[in-house]
């Protein structure tokens, strides 16, 4: 695995900058992978975060679009505003998560 | 007496009930399955139907036939499970009660969930191939077909069989070559994912399929319409892809009756515990196949890998002993990729698809993750095994429950399974 250095944090990520290990997250460590990606990170972006985290210890998966407005309460349009061009990934590489993927 | 139902008498149903009439004690238990649609379907074959591979009856069969003896078949639609009451209601108002309940109602298209999808283009210009009907319409809208944009679409995650709409890609390809419209057709290939592969091993392996056959993906396309006049789809984030014909995969849900019985999740699949199946909700319900929220494929295969767990849990759990058989989210699948070509899957809660040879290790003579005209022919070859093999309940030659690491390639950096559940 190769390890990157985040706000001072060194942690290993996949080829793609996703967290391989996810005790290896923390908010301090959110908040520079967020910036990574142009992000500030606000309440609302933390309620987003918040809501993945708790779903993926109940479903072992980051939940999709429609998890995230019928369980998690977040409109569509807000998580495109707050997380634009592809928000379930951005999202979920913040919070520490893999990217949503299929079977191959 | 007691009874164990078993509601739905597709795959995972019909397997449920051939084991466990080959293992309860008749004396004590009654079983009963219950199903409205009287035709079982061979769904790998809906795939094959568009391109006149398989013909319509190739793939279908009465569904009591697949039921063996010592099992009450009822022919019945169901209106709500009552899982206080410990009974199942029936349409009509007939009550059936049970000590034991498997849910294995499956998963379906449902195209309604998306504005505009059942509009004037459907089963016009946009079709889908995940049922009998829908494969069916989509043939003729083939037949037709003169060259044009031909769209091949993923409305959103989780759907059954994740990697047909790729392998409907393939085959329009071969399909359309063989027929003089290649050069007249453009392909796309439209993705709520990252991408078209989105497994580290598989997309360096065999993400030069696309290129090779020259199929345009377009990724992190979440659809929020359809547009039936101007004949594109329009996603959330307001990016348009034309088409003149649509072949999509609507959202899959689970059944209605799950959600009127207040048991699902926002897609009407049951959350159960990965590993042995049971209902988080109800200590007495089990849920196999498609119906269930687990985290790896809704396929046949993996009904059938669960079939070989939740029959030993259920006789543990009747007999008062914890639940020790633990799935690990096997599954095993065949992949077309067009020109009498496939490639072969095999992958856990734990493992991606790797490469390496199967069942047997180092021998084979099947190839994970590698294109070859043996894995088409064992995809082809697997519809007799699904009929005469795993639907009377009969194991795999060579292949367990449990995915084998013995004979795969698993490259530096990706997570290796830690120990075995």
């Amino acid at each position: 695995m190769p390890d990157t250095t985040i706000n001072g944090i060194t942690v290993s990520v996949d080829a793609d900058g996703y967290l391989t290990d996810h005790s290896q997250w923390s908010r301090e460590l959110a908040e520079g992978l967020a910036a990574a990606e142009g992000i500030t990170l606000t309440d609302a972006h933390w309620k987003i975060l918040d809501f993945i985290a708790a779903d993926y210890a109940e479903k072992s998966a980051v939940p999709g679009m429609r998890r995230m407005n019928k369980v998690g309460g977040i409109p569509t349009k807000e998580l495109y505003a707050l997380f634009p061009d592809g928000p379930i990934k951005k999202a979920a590489k913040i919070a520490g998560f893999p990217k949503p993927t299929s079977c191959v | 007496m007691k009874n164990i139902l078993i509601l739905g008498a597709g795959t995972a149903g019909t397997m449920m009930a051939n084991h466990l009439r080959k293992r309860i004690d008749h004396t004590e238990w009654s079983i009963t399955i219950v199903d409205k649609e009287p035709q079982h379907y061979y769904q790998p074959g809906f795939l094959f139907m568009p391109f006149g591979i398989y013909s319509e009856e190739d793939i279908v069969r009465p569904k009591s036939r697949f039921v063996g003896d010592g099992v009450h078949y009822r022919d019945s639609a169901i209106e709500r499970i009552d899982a206080a009451a410990n009974q199942v209601l029936l349409e009509g108002g007939e009550t059936l009660p049970y000590d034991v309940l498997i849910v294995a109602t499956g998963t379906a298209p449902a195209p309604d969930e998306i504005e505009g999808m059942t509009g004037p283009d459907w089963r016009d210009r946009v079709h889908e191939f995940y049922t009998f009907e829908g494969s069916r319409a989509l043939r003729g809208a083939l037949d037709k077909w003169q060259g044009g944009r031909l769209v091949v679409h993923i409305c959103e995650m989780p759907i059954k069989c994740p990697v047909a709409p790729l392998e409907f890609a393939f085959l329009a390809d071969t399909w359309l070559r063989e027929r003089g419209l290649r050069e007249k057709t453009e392909i796309v290939y439209v993705t709520p994912l990252s991408g078209a592969f989105t497994k580290p091993v598989a997309s360096k392996i065999l993400g030069h399929l696309l290129d090779d056959k020259k199929i345009d993906v377009v990724t992190d396309f979440n659809i929020g319409h359809v547009d039936n006049e101007a004949h594109k789809i329009v996603s959330w984030d307001e990016r348009e892809v034309a088409y003149d014909l649509l072949v999509t995969v609507p959202t899959n849900m689970g059944d209605p009756m799950i959600e009127r019985s207040g048991l699902g999740d926002e897609l009407n699949y049951v959350p159960v515990d990965k590993h042995t199946l049971q209902s988080k909700a109800h200590a007495n319900i089990f849920v196999i196949g498609d119906a269930t929220d687990v985290p790896t494929s809704k396929a046949g295969s993996v009904a059938h890998f669960e079939s070989e767990v939740l029959v030993e849990n259920i006789l543990s759990f009747i007999a008062g002993k914890p639940l020790d058989t633990k799935f690990d989210g096997h599954a095993n699948c065949f992949i077309e990729s067009g020109n009498g070509k496939g490639f072969l899957l095999d992958f856990n809660y734990d493992l991606e698809p790797v490469t390496g040879k199967f069942p047997i290790p180092g021998i084979g003579p099947m190839s994970l993750l590698e294109e070859s005209r043996l894995n088409h022919l064992g995809k082809m070859a697997f519809k007799w095994v699904y009929w005469n093999v795993l639907l009377r309940a009969l194991p795999l030659p060579m292949i367990g429950h449990k995915m084998t690491l013995a004979g795969k390639q698993i490259p530096d950096g990706v997570v290796r399974p830690t120990a075995a559940h």
